[in-house]
Order: C-alpha cells, then sequence, then structure tokens
C-alpha cells in the first residue's frame, strides 16, 4: 500500500482522541478497524492529514445486556458481533459480512461511522430501534439509526466527534431473517434484505423489514411491513406483501444490476427474509 | 483417482511432495520485490487517464523540484532505442498492421493505463506523490470501445493504417459450403468470449542493474530468455552482456509471457542514471495495463446430418486486440484454429480471423490462448445441435469422436493430433456421474421449482508449444524456433544438478524434472537440484507457457540425463570388467544385470569422472547438454462434466458438482496434475460466472480492482472430482502432455452447457458467459415476457 503522507498518533483516552480530531482539522480521520479508510487511502481516493487511531482508549469494545438492550463497543468487530449468538439478527448478519479476514478487524462502530449504502449493519440498526452515543468537544449526545444516516458516505457524525457506542433492542419474541444477495460470499451486498416478525399464534402481531443497498441510505420497507401487520403468516400473505418491498425505492444500476433488477431482487428477498423469520422459510 | 492398478517402479508416477513448497510455506521465497541493491531507485509510472487523446503538454517540473526525485522522463527522452516493442509474428503472405508501441507514449495514448511519463526517485512514496505532479494536458480523441464498430471504422485508434483492422487470417480444411449442403440440421450462433485478466497474485515488477558495461534485470516473468534478447537488441548490447532473471514468480497465467515497457524503461533508466532501478506494480496497474485475454465475437455455424454426424463447422472470430500488437497478440486466436474441430471428425472446417484495434488494453496469451475460446464454440453448438436433433449430449459427442483406431489422426485442416481415446475418458467420467439418475433427479427437482443442469465437455487441445519447424519463421511464423534446452552437471559428490531452459512459476517443474532424473540416475529426488529462469546459468532456453514445460522441458532433461547414463554405464563397465549394455540403473546404484548387489553408486561414478580415472579416450567430469525440438505438438484430452443449480428467481447459479476426467499422457506426478486441474478449473468457473474485464463507453476500466473484477473465492467452487486416464503420447519418451492449461481450456463450456441444460425448461437456449445472476435473471424474463427492462451489462 501506497498512501499519500499522513501523520498518525494513537491517544490513550477518548478526550485526547477528540482532542486530536479538532486539533488535525477536517481532514482528521479517525481510524477504528481500517477496513473501509485504508482501501480507500490504498487507492489514494482519500488522503487524510492525520489519522486518530482508537486502538489504545479503553472502554470501546465488547458487548453487554442491559435490561432490554444490548450495549455494543463501537470498537467491537463484526466477528465478536457473529459470536455472540444472542445478539440474534445482529449476529446473523455480522457473519455474512465480507470475509473472515475482514470480520476480525473490521468494527461496528467504523461501519456505522462510514455509511457506506451497501454495508449490511446500517438496516439492521433500523429495525432493532438502534441508537449510537456520539462524544464531542462540546460532549455527549445520542442519534436514533433514522437520523444517523444522511447519504451516500454521510452521516451524522461530526468531524470531531467519536460514535463511542451502539444501543440496540434486545428484539426478545421476535423472529428474524436475513437475506443477502452477492456474487461471491465477499462481497458487499447487490441487496440485503432483514425483517423481524413478531408473531402472535399464526399472526403478524409486528414486522419491520429493512433494506440495504436500495438508495442512499437504509430503508424500511413500509409498503410491506403495513400489509402484512396484523394478518395471518401465510405464504401467500408473506409474498403478496413482498410485492411491495422495491415501492418508492429507485436505486441506481451498477456494473452487476440495473434498476430493475435490483427492485425485483428486493421483492424477491424480502420474501425469503420474512418466511425465515417465521420459520417457514 | 482409480488409474492404474500398477504401482510404480520408480519416482515417476508418485505423488511426491513439492520440493518448491518448503521455501514457499515459510515465506523464505524471493521474489522482485524482496530484493534490493544499494543505491537503488523507484520508479513509478504516470499512466492516461483518457482512452484516446493527442498529448498537448506534459510538464513535469513540479515533479522534479520535489525531494528526492532524480528524474522525470517523457517519451521523447527514450529516442535512443533500438526499436519499438517487440511483435514476434510474421505469418507468411499474411499483413499484420503493426503500430510503433514505446515504453513511454510518443505523442498520443491509445488506452487508459498507457505510460506517458515517468518518475524516478529515492522512495517507493516519493515517486507516487511525485508522479501526481506530473501535469498532462491531453486533447481528446473518439474513443473506439465496440470491436464491431471498431472494424466498420473510422473512427482508427491509428490513424496511419486507415483500418481499425490488424489482419485476416484462415484455416480450412474441405469444404465448409458443401458441408453445410449435406446437413439435415444448421445451428448458428453468436458467441461472446469476453475478455479476463490473468490476475496473477504476485503482479509484475522489476529491478534492472546496469553497472560497468552490463545489465542485469531480475524481472516477474515467464520469459527470462525472451527477454534478454530483446532487452539486448533494443538497448544495443550484446546478449552476453545481459543477465536476466525471473525469481520466485507468483504466477504468470500468459501475463507474463511478455517484453514489458515497464522492463525496458528500468534497463535503459539504470544505464542512464548509473542506479539500480526498481518498479513493483500495483494492482490497479496490473488490472490496466497488463495485457488481457479472450474477447471475441465470433459467428459459429455447425452442421449435421439428422445421425447427430457432424458435416461441416464454420467460425468467424472478430478478436479485439486492444490498442497496440503486444509479442504475440494476432497469433493467439490462430491457437484456437489448429483445434477447431475438437475431438470431433469433421471433414469440413474453417476458421477466418479478423483483428481489430479499440482503444483498450492490449490483449495476447491468457491461459489456454485462443484453445478455451475454441473449445466453448464447437461445445455450446454441439449441445444445441443436439437438442434440435432430440439427441442426447453425451450420444452425439460419442458419435462423432475420433476413433482411437486413427492416431495419429489428421484433421481436417492438416493438424495431426499426436493420440487420443475419447471413449475411454467419457466412459470414466460416466463412471463418476449417472447420468440416468441425474436426469430422474433433473425432473423431480423441476417439479419443485428447482432448476438443476449437467453439462458435458469433451475436448482436446494443442499443447507443448514447439516443434520449430511448425511453429517457426516457416511454418507458423513465430519468429523463434520453439525448442527446449537442458543441462545436467553430477557434481563430485553424486549430487545432481539440472539446468533447464524452462521457467516454471508455480507449476511444480521443480518436482516433476527431478523424478525423472532421479529415476534415470539411481538417486534420490532429493539430491537433484533444478534451476531454471536464471539466463546466465545453463544453455538458452525458450521459457514456460503453453503447457510446454514438462513435454518439451522435461523430454530435454531426460535426454540429457540419457546422455549422462550412457557415460556413466561405459564408465561402471570399465571398472566392472562387463560390458557397457549389461549394465542397469536400480534404485540405487549402477549395477551388472543379474548382480544388483555388485555395482557403483552415481556418487561413486563421479568421483572416478572427476579425478579423471575414466576409460581411454573418454573425457573427465559428468555434465550434458541438450537442445530438444520435437517433431510435433501434444493433444491433452478429457471429458468434463458439470451440474449447477439455477435460481429461477434470482439468477443465481451454484455449481453442485464438477468432475473432470482428464488424459495427460503419462503421469509424472499425479499431484501435480491433480493441482493444475483445479487451478485450471477454477479459471474457467471463474470466467464461466463471474469474471470480466469491463470497459464503459469512453473507454474507462469499470473493473480496476478486485471488488468489481469479481475472481471466484473458495466460497463460489465446489469440492473438485478429478480421475484420469493415461494414453501415452508418442511424440516424446515420456509419454508426456501439457495440463496446465486443460482445466480452463473445458471448464467454461462444462458450465456454460450445464447452465442452459438447467434452463431449457423456461425457454432459455443460449447465454453468452459471464452468466451473472442479472444476465440469467434477464434471459429468463425475456423468455417468458416478464420484464419490461433489458440492458445487462455484466
Amino acid at each position: 500500500m501506497i498512501p499519500a503522507e499522513f501523520d498518525y498518533t494513537a491517544p490513550e483516552s477518548l478526550q485526547d482522541a477528540i482532542s486530536a480530531l479538532v486539533d488535525g482539522g477536517e481532514d482528521a480521520k479517525l481510524l477504528a478497524g481500517g477496513h473501509s479508510l485504508i482501501p480507500l487511502m490504498k487507492l489514494r481516493l482519500a488522503a487524510p492529514s492525520l489519522l486518530v487511531d482508537l486502538r489504545k482508549v479503553p472502554g470501546l469494545h465488547g458487548v453487554e445486556r442491559q435490561n432490554g438492550h444490548w450495549r455494543i463497543g463501537a470498537l467491537t468487530t463484526h466477528s465478536a458481533l457473529e459470536h455472540s449468538p444472542d445478539l440474534g439478527i445482529v449476529a446473523a448478519v455480522a457473519a455474512t459480512i465480507a470475509d473472515p479476514q475482514v470480520r476480525h478487524r473490521g468494527t461496528i462502530g467504523g461501519s456505522l461511522a462510514h455509511g457506506d449504502a451497501a454495508s449490511d449493519l446500517p438496516a439492521v440498526m433500523l429495525l432493532t430501534e438502534g441508537e449510537v452515543t456520539l462524544q464531542g468537544p462540546n460532549g455527549q449526545r445520542t442519534v436514533g439509526a433514522g437520523d444517523l444516516f444522511k447519504d451516500y458516505l454521510t452521516t451524522d457524525v461530526g468531524e470531531d466527534e467519536v460514535l463511542t457506542e451502539i444501543r440496540v433492542s434486545a428484539m426478545d419474541g421476535w423472529g428474524y431473517g436475513h437475506q443477502k444477495f452477492n456474487r461471491r460470499s465477499e462481497d458487499w451486498a447487490m441487496v440485503g434484505v432483514a425483517a423481524v416478525v413478531k408473531a402472535n399464534g399464526g399472526t403478524c402481531e409486528d414486522v419491520r423489514v429493512g433494506l440495504t443497498n436500495m438508495g442512499s441510505v437504509p430503508l424500511r420497507a413500509t409498503a410491506v411491513e403495513e400489509a402484512l401487520r396484523g394478518r395471518e403468516l401465510s405464504a401467500e400473505n408473506i409474498a403478496r406483501a413482498a410485492e411491495s418491498a422495491a415501492e418508492g425505492t429507485n436505486p441506481p444500476a451498477d456494473l452487476n444490476a440495473t434498476t430493475e433488477y435490483k427492485r425485483h431482487l428486493a421483492r424477491v428477498l424480502t420474501k425469503r427474509a420474512i418466511q425465515d423469520a417465521v420459520g417457514a422459510g | 483417482m482409480s488409474v492404474t492398478d500398477e504401482a510404480p517402479a520408480g519416482h515417476v508416477g508418485r505423488e511426491l511432495r513439492r520440493k518448491e513448497d518448503p521455501r514457499l510455506i515459510t515465506g523464505r521465497a524471493r521474489y522482485v520485490d524482496d530484493i534490493s541493491l544499494p543505491g537503488m531507485l523507484w520508479a513509478s509510472f504516470v499512466r492516461s487517464s483518457e482512452a484516446h487523446a493527442t498529448i498537448v503538454s506534459i510538464d513535469t517540473s513540479a515533479a522534479a523540484a520535489r525531494d528526492g526525485i532524480h528524474a522525470v522522463f517523457t517519451g521523447e527522452d527514450m529516442s535512443d532505442l533500438g526499436g519499438p516493442l517487440p511483435m514476434a509474428w510474421v505469418p507468411p503472405g499474411v499483413e499484420v498492421n503493426n503500430p510503433e508501441h514505446w515504453p513511454l507514449a510518443r505523442g498520443a495514448v491509445k488506452h487508459v493505463g498507457d505510460p506517458v511519463a515517468v518518475v524516478v526517485g529515492e522512495d517507493r512514496y516519493a515517486v507516487q506523490d511525485a508522479a501526481e505532479d506530473v501535469i498532462v494536458e491531453y486533447d481528446e480523441l473518439p474513443a473506439i470501445i465496440d470491436p464491431e464498430a471498431a472494424i466498420a471504422g473510422p473512427p482508427y485508434v491509428h490513424e496511419q493504417f486507415g483500418t481499425n483492422r490488424v489482419h485476416e487470417w484462415s484455416l480450412a480444411g474441405g469444404d465448409v459450403e458443401a458441408g453445410f449442403a449435406e446437413a439435415d440440421v444448421v445451428v448458428e450462433r453468436r458467441v461472446i468470449n469476453h475478455r479476463i485478466a490473468g490476475a496473477p497474485i504476485e503482479c509484475r515488477g522489476v529491478l534492472a542493474d546496469y553497472r560497468a558495461g552490463s545489465l542485469t534485470l531480475w524481472t516477474a516473468t515467464q520469459v527470462p530468455h525472451f527477454v534478454r534478447l530483446f532487452m539486448a537488441l533494443l538497448l544495443g548490447l550484446g546478449e552476453d552482456h545481459v543477465r536476466v532473471i525471473a525469481p520466485e514468480v507468483g504466477g504468470g497465467f500468459g501475463q507474463k509471457l511478455q517484453v514489458y515497457g515497464e522492463e525496458l524503461f528500468a534497463c535503459w533508466a539504470s544505464r542512464k542514471l548509473d542506479r539500480p532501478i526498481k518498479w513493483i506494480e500495483t494492482r490497479s496497474e496490473n488490472m490496466s495495463v497488463a495485457h488481457q485475454g479472450r474477447d471475441q465475437i465470433s459467428a459459429v455455424k455447425m452442421g449435421a446430418k439428422r445421425d447427430g454426424t457432424i458435416t461441416a463447422f464454420h467460425v468467424k472470430i472478430l478478436a479485439d486486440f486492444g490498442a497496440y500488437n503486444m509479442i504475440l497478440t494476432p497469433l493467439i486466436p490462430s491457437l484456437g484454429a489448429f483445434v477447431m474441430g475438437g475431438c470431433y471428425k469433421i471433414p469440413n472446417v474453417q476458421t477466418d480471423i479478423t483483428g481489430v484495434f479499440t482503444n483498450k488494453c492490449p490483449t495476447d496469451a491468457i491461459r489456454g490462448a485462443g484453445r478455451p475460446e475454441a473449445t466453448q464454440m464447437i461445445e455450446v453448438t454441439l449441445d444445441q445441435l443436439a437438442h434440435e436433433l432430440g439427441m442426447d449430449p453425451v450420444e452425439i459427442r460419442r458419435r462423432n469422436f475420433i476413433p482411437k483406431e486413427d492416431f495419429p489422426a489428421e484433421t481436417a485442416t492438416g493438424v495431426v493430433y499426436d493420440s487420443g481415446d475419447y471413449h475411454r475418458t467419457l466412459d470414466r467420467l460416466l463412471e463418476h456421474v449417472d447420468v440416468a439418475a441425474f436426469r430422474r433427479e433433473q425432473a423431480q427437482l423441476r417439479s419443485e421449482g428447482v432448476y438443476r443442469g449437467i453439462g458435458f465437455c469433451t475436448w482436446t487441445e494443442i499443447c507443448g508449444l514447439a516443434p520449430s519447424r511448425i511453429t517457426g519463421p516457416a511454418g507458423v511464423g513465430v519468429q523463434a524456433g520453439l525448442w527446449e534446452s537442458a543441462m545436467i552437471r553430477v557434481h563430485n559428490t553424486g549430487a545432481v544438478t539440472v539446468y533447464t531452459g524452462t521457467s516454471p512459476h508455480g507449476q511444480g517443474l521443480e518436482t516433476a524434472m527431478a523424478q525423472i532424473v532421479a529415476d534415470k540416475l539411481g538417486v534420490d529426488p532429493s539430491v537433484v537440484e533444478i534451476i531454471h529462469g536464471d539466463t546466465s546459468m545453463g544453455p538458452e532456453g525458450r521459457n514456460t507457457y503453453g503447457s510446454r514445460s514438462l513435454a518439451t522441458g522435461g523430454e530435454a532433461v531426460a535426454k540429457a540425463t540419457d546422455k549422462i547414463v550412457d557415460k556413466v554405464k561405459a564408465i561402471v563397465a570399465a571398472e566392472l570388467e562387463a560390458a557397457p549394455e549389461d549394465i542397469e540403473v536400480t534404485a540405487d546404484r549402477f549395477a551388472v544385470r543379474g548382480s544388483p548387489d555388485k555395482g557403483l553408486a552415481l556418487a561413486d561414478v563421479a568421483g572416478i569422472a572427476y579425478v579423471g580415472a575414466v576409460p581411454e579416450g573418454m573425457e573427465p567430469g559428468l555434465e550434458e547438454t541438450t537442445f530438444y525440438d520435437p517433431e510435433n505438438f501434444v493433444f491433452p484430452f478429457g471429458a468434463h462434466a458439470c451440474i449447477v443449480d439455477v435460481d429461477a428467481e434470482t439468477g443465481k447459479v451454484v455449481v453442485q458438482r464438477y468432475v473432470a476426467v482428464d488424459d495427460c499422457g503419462r503421469a509424472v506426478n499425479p499431484m501435480l496434475i491433480e493441482g493444475q486441474i483445479h487451478g485450471g478449473v477454477a479459471f474457467g468457473i471463474g470466467q464461466a460466472l463471474y469474471e470480466r474485464v469491463y470497459y464503459d463507453d469512453s473507454g474507462q476500466l469499470i473493473t480496476g480492482t478486485f471488488v468489481n473484477y469479481a475472481i471466484p473465492t473458495a466460497a463460489e467452487m465446489p469440492s473438485f472430482e478429478t480421475d484420469r486416464t493415461e494414453t501415452p503420447s508418442p511424440v516424446n519418451s515420456l509419454g508426456a502432455k501439457g495440463v496446465g492449461e486443460a482445466g480452463t481450456i473445458a471448464a467454461s463450456a462444462a458450465v456454460t452447457n450445464a447452465v442452459i441444460d438447467a434452463l431449457r425448461p423456461l425457454g432459455v437456449d443460449y447465454i453468452n458467459m459471464p452468466l451473472s445472476p442479472m444476465r440469467i435473471w434477464d434471459a429468463i424474463s425475456s423468455s417468458q415476457g416478464t420484464n419490461a427492462e433489458g440492458g445487462a451489462q455484466s
């Protein structure tokens, strides 16, 4: 890797990290697992003047249960999430990120702060009432998942803020399903669909469906949810509801998929994800 | 594996572990990038951002002013070269438009990545920073990307020719029109064999050191001997003053069968600056400027009688060569033409090739080089023919096989296949694949909405590139003899060093050659060292490509060793007072026949040879050299089957089984063969399902990284099932044929046929590769009338 020249610091406290970011100005960047930033630097698409490495900052790792929530440290790796089965859909989705090498270095905080429309965890945040804690020079604030993702590679995390922890609902009593469609197992999702369903008998008491890579930010397939909520969880009802999965979406075409194909995939994958969530897959 | 019941008598035939592996596994191998020299400078190339443009100006001042930068060069600075980069094919009677191709562009750029300038400085980071400071002003010209539009041009890639056509070349036998007139059914196909990358894990790299009148070049190449010749010619040096070393080389796949401008630049600059010059390619550079392969659009036509007998096969190939002719570019499609009838007895066969320039990276040999394209055309068309005749795809193959009694078999176009037994490989394949059971399962699954298909590929190919009489200037027109050399030195202690003119780079030739020598000399393979890839060590050689290194290089080693054996026998006979013809080799000595305990080990004989106590009239020492030029090519063959599941809702293909039965003649080391088949099949599956080099309409490369250039990983591969038959080649004493390209030549057709077999109930009868999910979904939707929107790219 032959990046442009940059400075590097590895502060030992959160306050020092924030200070380094403030002092470094707009070209200072945080380094967590490095699996988004380093490739960009390798291709010289990013040329930060200063890297503030979080690896020595204490308290940013780990997964712990707090009443009806999980608290996840921002530097928790995808691999650690994958191997925390109690996390349910978060663990299931983390297990599909890239390949084992990436999962052992990449972090949930880094992924969420980067805000790549094709990355897997943002849509899960929408389904689990997720929120993130941001620490900046002016103190701490909490941002819900619905407000975190602004546009392509753009999040609500300020240039001088550190994303320190993530809270997600434990989703007790919800079934979940996840369908990630890609050409190779290590690829980003062409389209991904995560679904959680709260069933009461054979009836859908509640349902949430999250779409990955169907727009500039993760989306909720609200039309699907409305079509299924309160109804019997039959294969026919699920399939009919899933027909609305692409409603209101206009994902950009890329090398592997036209807009129309992505919309088609969203419908197919939504059907399958909901079926998985109700155990009917 | 159930090839033969006979246990091998010696080392040949055994699955000896690779001698190469300890240094590779422990990280002790030395690649170009592991080598540094005192005073070394780094180079970084400034490359064209435009597909086609005139260079208005190049401002190097800011780059040159940076700390640690020693020089910035442009094309004009290299005006003292002896000539442009080489193209070594001069086909008799055929005109080839061949533009000058320089290491640094002169006045115009012809594809994205074309080098415009180069920065030389003290560290690798500084030169890349400085390269970004070189300001190039371009005057854009129309980008010529679509080969079919290009052949109809203007506009032109090279204005001076007044056409984008590179050449036209045909090979015909019989009379295809008469053959089609006899046919009851004629199938036509437009077969697109898309552009792919070689993508070796080690990118290219060079280190050139010119000092005191002599040049040493370390380069990640398959062809150090060719590189030495052209460095000498183009720099005005004697070959005696040029040493080219291919150290450990991390894969080539044909991409490193080349004489590259970066190699020439580094040598030139080292002489100019009197400093060693190093350049290590980035992956992005490798994807955009190292030569690529395939890229053919073909009109394919096959006719047959009602009983399935093929009467004629005619293909018209439009081959996209990109912006320049590299060393063998226009020859590559012709390699396919030599086996355009495949393993079938077809009386009328014709191949018409038109080469075309476009503003893309040049193409040249990539694993298989012309033969995967030929096999794809034959095998997908044959499957459609079977379908239209209502015949089983296995049966139509059997019906048309060249029978084993015909060998050596001359094809319609005059190529003589050395040996083959095609029914036997197919029979062996069908022992592994129960087709009747598969068809029952397939029908059952279809009723459940699962689309499973099976595809076959029975094939042969032409390899072991040699002999000079056919390939050379008076034959096909390659401006070099393609023989191979070997030199064997038995040391005083009986250790053996073998110098081969081949240049292996991952194949395991060090192991295979040691097995051959060990048997002949009665020693263990561990005491036989193989030296390769260094032009100053051993005789002139012809390098590694075209699945040639065992059939030509291994045979040269065998022949040189035979000369040693003759001398050893004479010495032993004299010592034991026996006749030389009564001396035979055992596992550890040369002994008189019938008295195996009475004999001399090689070390004893070497001792005698080096103290000079040899029979009167015999020279001392124990060292021999051979140059071997075979009588013919060799023609491996095989029968492959692939089983896939296609998700009809999404278009995704999953390979469930891949069974390969190959015959590459007598096996020197079955494990090495299996390794080559695994890699080759993976390469072919990669092209069939995943990989494609893609340029947009403006000539920008979209697949510049491994994110978009989708090389499959282990997760996408089935567990390969392999088996072999052994039909010895009569061409060489080993009975061996090549195997490096075999899997690749077979696999893409087997996969394509499997996908089509799965989709026939949905009304799909052909899709061009790569069989990506969207393409398959598009094909299903079009056939079912459910998709309003087409336009699949990838």
